[in-house]
């Protein structure tokens, strides 16, 4: 068994768990923060991203003891109180989700993207960093849609064409 | 996953150390790979020794004429140094297109040529930098580095360190991705160096990554695509799967030899 | 009507919960002494089983029990059934082959179900099912249905001779052949419709409570439908009798016709709930999902189409081999047939109609309807076959559509369906608009210079949505009806909350639902509740599948919505001692029409449960309840025009432009619809480029088990889509509404490929048309 802490959406927790056991089972089970998705075993959907020290992470491919003494955010730690993050009020806005299954995946990597991408974004661009978030529902026309406006209300400028 | 038993290294000796007493250990730096091959039971080693907090794998180092990037250093760090863009942007644009942001967050040069997956984007480039791998043990020539399909020169017990090379005159990097998994179906790395041109193919080979001899020869004399007109490379040894015919992937390493060449120039 | 009532681009309500990451799906759902389940599967496309030995397995740390097929059966778990009953030509019914939930003397697909493992933790379930050893006697196995039909083919069932489920017609053989021969041209395609794996991204799963004290179940799952699951497993596999089983489908995660069928896990949770005393739950990985979830399409078809000599069509002739895999699934055998053969006369006058179909049992995992069901398949085979003949002919695609089109409706087709309204030209032109289309000839010459090959090509489509009425549906052998239920539940201060039997899993229902009530009575949106999902909860309902939520499930609301207005109106005109013809409900009051007398809403509702003073006679209380079965189906249709670039030296192709025109009658909530049709059409462009599910056939293994072969649309693979709507409100329903859930799947796949021959020069090319493929067919 492995004893891990870690500090999750700004509070630390600790926790005893096999070492086998993935972060996101960890967060899931352990902390009870299921908006974190398991949604394919090969680490190509995407619906587990979490930010892991402040960088996008897919927590089905990481053992909880390798975040041990790390920063963990999750989709429950992004909004601040009541006030939505631009980002989950862009989604919200421009109907970037349906069934919800990989909206906090797909929040959290919109999240990221944006923040690497200072200099704003273009279609083109959203898409290519989409690369590792998969959508069944929304075919991603909204969800890139929201990525621009959520861009543009962070500060960055969205440009319209790619 | 079967049970494994989660150790972290802080330095390369603890880490060789910690292998050694171990009954089946493995090295883990990013896990992008090995992570999920343990989940899908492919893969079951007794012990995890965690490379991934060792100070000294990481960096990039630009002095001169030489590269020299950290084995920890992560494809995300690749793509943006800004120093390596200007000595070699070929690699930071294949660092860029490994797997998806995500990944790029974790995974490594060093995790990523040790496990030498044939579909793997590294090992192309490194076979056409005619880099030097540096161990915790030795320095290994690319050449000797890449021996079949996962299989390298490495022992057991030896870890990447870096690897090195000199700045190529050009270099260019074209892939053409698995529609499913996004691996290099065919990807190419040339690179043109004071002593002659080096093209490497990843994703497509039976064996792993290899030199494409046609490829070198037909650009040798112009460095440019048009040169690879009508150069075909033999079907023969190549992969065949339910995405590319052997056929197929001959037809892209011209392609994508053309399309590197291509970038290489400058677009 | 109003800033939040129907035609309202409302955001939606139930949004909050999913962006913030507290949606609740069955697998976030925890109950006391809960234990896990892993199940053992055959890693055999074909194999008897000689013995099961779980001994070792039951020694693991934390295994609770493992139970297999025979102790499933001892305690009578019936077998699964296929719910539509089909005759073939010959009048003998369809041949159905015995499917246990876990296997007990044969397995006939690769990750069939043999027995579950349930253990303290997954982990431990999984190490375990991996100590069970289960003895296989492997036999010879076919995956392809035209080989399946072949004498001397590996044999399934022994019900099921020569692997022929039915072999069913509609129409007339002799008419078709002889105008065929008459015809002055004839253009002949084989076409195949390839398999699909659903992929919801919400994986399958399934917890099982079975309570002691009250000797009651509960089961939460990943359905579509709970009541049809909580029916089908009492009636029919004896889990439990309906009123001792709870069914809770909570937040789903997609479903696109996946989640309508009963698998074998949630019986078997069930059940291992009973036997083994604890909570169980299983979660499918994805790789059970794509070895286990009902798969789509999977045709093999010929066809042929013929015109006179004014480019008229006179016949058309089909013939299909469809796929079934190796059990029944809960609808499949309606797929290629009622809701196949039925719309092969799309948007076109076509005076006779023959389809013939053989439905066959192969090594595969069970196929059932997918995003569209039979819709697409026909499209395909007609869409496809109309482009083709617009090139054989020498006519443009658009102008032979437009020849051909049915104006006058209501139109009956001679494939029993009755089209009650449509204007197929107007979404013709509104596309054609849209694509620019009389500038392709400029872009081509342009891409030409870049080296690319440009393309255009058209697809018209239509499909049949809320499939009823179930008298007619009974008759052609449905084994349930397909009405659905709303029950309006107006509370005493005036907050309304509605119980639906249809089943939102992702379509926005909390939120469209109530723009109707909201609509009705004019109160805020966010004081109307759409409570759904629960078998507790709701009254009988039938689900949500076939794109039938608003025009039978909002339909049953506005029912219900009628019974409660006219109940509010007698109330309100007593109280307001007015004449109750006078009444009008609107923006949250109850007016006498032509005066300032007025109640607010919520003081009608009240007196209504006060009861103090109600006219003589009224029970107290406003809620009212309704069943509401359709007359006929609804008839969507539109006009997708795709336009693609495909790279010479690669075969890779690019959608450089998709259009999207449709009719779907009144539109409730404009910024929903449009994002169904995004999502089917990411669904159809992903069958016709990227995604193909593939057997082995030598060994039936599963090749495209994982996202690292099964090719995901994903967002760089698509463009943004160019939507529109025209529209014919649909007469059948109160709301002139038509579905719209599986246009997109169901018009894009022939528009991407007639895009791509017409880029190529070629006919010949098969979904998915993968860069390898399309090299291939340029060679």
């Amino acid at each position: 068994m492995a004893e891990i802490s870690m500090t999750v959406n700004g509070r630390k927790v600790t926790g005893t768990v096999e070492d086998r056991t993935l972060l996101v089972h960890f967060l899931r089970e352990n902390l009870g923060l299921t908006g974190t998705h398991v949604g394919c075993d090969t680490s190509q959907c995407g619906a587990c991203v979490v930010h892991l020290d402040g960088k996008a992470v897919k927590s089905c491919t990481m053992l909880a003891a390798q975040a041990s003494g790390s920063e963990v955010t999750t989709i429950e730690g992004l909004a601040q109180g009541a006030e939505l993050h631009p980002v989950q009020a862009a989604f919200r806005e421009h109907h970037g989700l349906q069934c919800g299954f990989c909206t906090p995946g797909m929040i959290m990597a919109a999240v990221d993207m944006i923040n690497r991408h200072p200099e704003g974004l273009d279609e083109k661009t959203v898409r290519a960093e989409l690369e590792g978030n998969l959508c069944r529902c929304t075919g991603y026309h909204n969800i890139v849609k929201a990525v621009l406006a959520a861009a543009e209300a962070m500060g960055g400028k969205a440009v319209k064409a790619a | 996953m079967h049970q494994t038993t989660y150790h972290r290294a802080s330095s390369i000796s603890e880490a060789v150390k910690m292998l050694k007493e171990a009954e089946d250990g493995k090295f883990v730096a990013g896990g992008q790979t090995l992570i999920p091959t343990m989940k899908q039971r492919l893969a079951a080693p007794s012990d995890l020794i965690d490379l991934r907090h060792i100070g000294e794998l990481k960096g990039i180092e630009v002095a001169g004429n030489t590269v020299k990037i950290g084995a920890g250093t992560t494809h995300a760090e690749v793509a943006r140094d800004a120093a390596l863009a200007k000595a070699c942007p070929a690699l930071c644009h294949l660092a860029a297109h490994i797997g998806d942001p995500h990944v790029r967050h974790m995974g490594t040069l060093g995790g990523s040529i040790a496990n030498n997956d044939p579909a793997a984007d590294y090992p192309a480039a490194v076979l056409a930098l005619a880099a030097t791998v540096h161990t915790n043990k030795r320095e290994i020539a690319a050449d000797d580095f890449f021996v079949d399909l996962f299989e390298t020169a490495l022992e057991d017990d030896e870890i990447v360190t870096a690897i090195s090379f000199a700045v190529p005159e050009k270099a260019g990097y074209a892939k053409f991705p698995n529609p499913a998994s996004r691996y290099a179906l065919t990807g190419v790395f040339v690179a043109k160096h004071a002593d002659g041109v080096r093209a490497a193919v990843t994703g497509a080979g039976e064996n792993g990554v290899f030199r494409a001899e046609a490829i070198e020869k037909a650009l040798v004399g112009a460095f440019e695509a048009s040169a690879l007109d009508g150069t075909t490379v033999p079907a023969d040894g190549l992969m065949s799967d339910i995405h590319a015919s052997a056929e197929y992937r001959a037809n892209l390493i011209v392609v994508m030899a053309k399309r590197a060449v291509q970038a290489a120039n400058g677009g | 009507m109003g800033i939040e009532g129907i035609g309202a681009r409302v955001a939606r309500k139930e949004d909050k919960r999913f962006i913030t990451g507290l949606g609740r799906y069955v697998d976030d759902m925890v109950v006391p002494g809960m234990k896990h389940a892993v199940f053992v599967r055959s890693p055999h496309a074909h194999a008897a089983i000689k013995g099961i030995d779980a001994t070792a397995a039951k020694a693991m740390p934390g295994v609770i029990d493992v139970l297999t097929g025979p102790e499933l059966k001892a305690d009578g778990i019936g077998n699964l059934i296929c719910g539509w009953m089909i005759h073939s030509k010959d009048g003998s019914p369809m041949k159905m082959g015995a499917w246990s939930p876990l296997a007990v003397d044969r397995v006939r697909y690769v990750g069939e179900a043999v027995a579950i493992v349930v253990a303290e933790t997954r982990n431990q379930a999984r190490d375990a099912a991996e100590a069970v050893e289960v003895s296989y006697e492997e036999m010879p196995a076919v995956t392809d249905a035209a080989r399946a039909l072949d004498a001397g083919a590996p044999q399934l069932h022994p019900e099921a001779e020569g692997n022929l489920i039915y072999d069913w017609e509609i129409g007339e053989a002799a008419a078709v052949d002889e105008a065929l021969a008459k015809a002055a041209h004839v253009t002949r395609l084989k076409l195949v419709n390839n398999r699909l794996v659903p992929n919801a991204m919400e994986p399958r799963a399934a917890l099982g409570h079975y309570d002691m004290a009250e000797d009651h179940f509960t089961l939460w799952t990943t359905s579509q439908n709970p009541h049809v699951a909580r029916l089908v497993m009492s009636a029919f596999y004896n889990v439990a009798p309906e009123n001792k089983l709870r069914v809770i489908a909570p937040d789903v995660g997609g479903g696109f016709g996946s989640k309508i069928y009963i698998y074998p896990e949630e019986i078997v949770c069930l059940w291992a709930s009973k036997r083994t005393g604890v909570p169980v739950k299983w979660t499918a990985d994805r790789t059970e999902s794509f070895m286990c979830d009902a798969h789509g399409r999977d045709h093999h078809t010929e066809v042929a189409l013929g015109f006179d000599a004014d480019n008229r069509m006179v016949a058309l002739k089909v013939d299909t081999i469809a796929n079934f895999g190796a059990y029944m699934s809960l609808f499949s055998s309606a797929v290629p047939t009622y809701l196949y053969a039925t719309l092969l006369s799309g948007q076109y006058v076509i005076p006779k109609i023959h389809c013939n179909v053989r439905a066959v049992y192969t090594n595969t995992a069970p196929v059932d309807a997918y995003r569209g069901a039979g819709r697409p398949e026909a499209t395909y085979v007609l869409e496809r076959t109309v482009e083709t003949a617009a090139r054989e002919l020498g006519i443009s695609p658009a102008e032979l559509r437009r020849r051909n089109f049915i104006r006058e409706f209501p139109y009956q087709t001679p494939v029993i369906m009755n089209y009650d309204a449509g204007d197929y030209e107007a979404s013709l032109d509104a596309a054609m608009r849209a694509a620019d289309y009389d500038g392709f000839p400029a872009r081509r010459e342009e891409a030409k210079k870049r080296g690319k090959l440009r393309g255009i090509g058209m697809s018209c489509y239509i499909e049949a949505c809320g499939i009823a009425p179930s008298q007619a549906v009974g008759s052609l052998g449905a084994g349930v009806g397909l009405w659905e239920s709303a029950e309006v539940r107006v509370n005493a201060a005036g907050t309304i909350e509605v119980l639906t039997g249809s089943h939102s899993h992702g379509q926005g229902h909390e939120t469209t639902f109530a723009q109707v009530v909201a609509s009705r009575f004019g109160v805020p949106l966010d004081q109307v509740s759409i409570v759904h999902g629960d078998t507790d909860k709701v009254q009988m309902g039938m689900g949500t599948y076939g794109s039938r939520s608003g025009a039978v499930g909002a339909s049953a609301i506005v029912k219900a919505l009628d019974k409660v207005e006219a109940k509010a109106k007698k109330i309100a005109a007593h109280l307001l001692e007015a004449d109750e013809g006078d009444i009008v409900i609107e923006n949250g009051e109850a007016k006498v029409a032509g005066t300032d007398k007025s109640l607010p809403w919520a003081q009608v509702a009240l007196a209504a449960y006060t009861a103090h003073n109600l006219p003589e006679g009224m029970e107290p209380g406003l809620k009212e309840t309704s069943f509401y079965d359709p007359t006929n189906f609804t008839f969507p249709a539109g006009c997708y025009i795709a336009e693609v670039e495909v790279d010479p030296e690669t075969g890779h192709t690019d959608i450089v432009q998709f259009v999207a025109a449709d009719d779907f009658g009144n539109i409730i909530n404009p910024l929903i619809v449009e994002g169904q049709v995004h999502g089917g059409l990411a669904q159809g462009i992903g069958q016709a480029l990227l995604e193909g599910c593939h057997y082995d056939p030598a060994s039936g293994q599963l090749v495209t088990a994982s996202y690292m072969d099964y090719t995901m649309p994903r967002a760089g693979d698509l463009p943004s889509f160019k939507v529109s709507t025209t529209n014919t409100p649909c007469p059948g329903n109160p709301l002139g509404v038509k579905g719209c859930g599986e246009a997109g799947a169901i018009g894009s796949p022939p528009a991407i490929i007639n895009a791509i021959t017409d880029a190529i020069g070629t006919n010949a090319l098969d979904m998915p048309a993968t860069p390898q493929k399309v090299w291939a067919a340029m060679k």
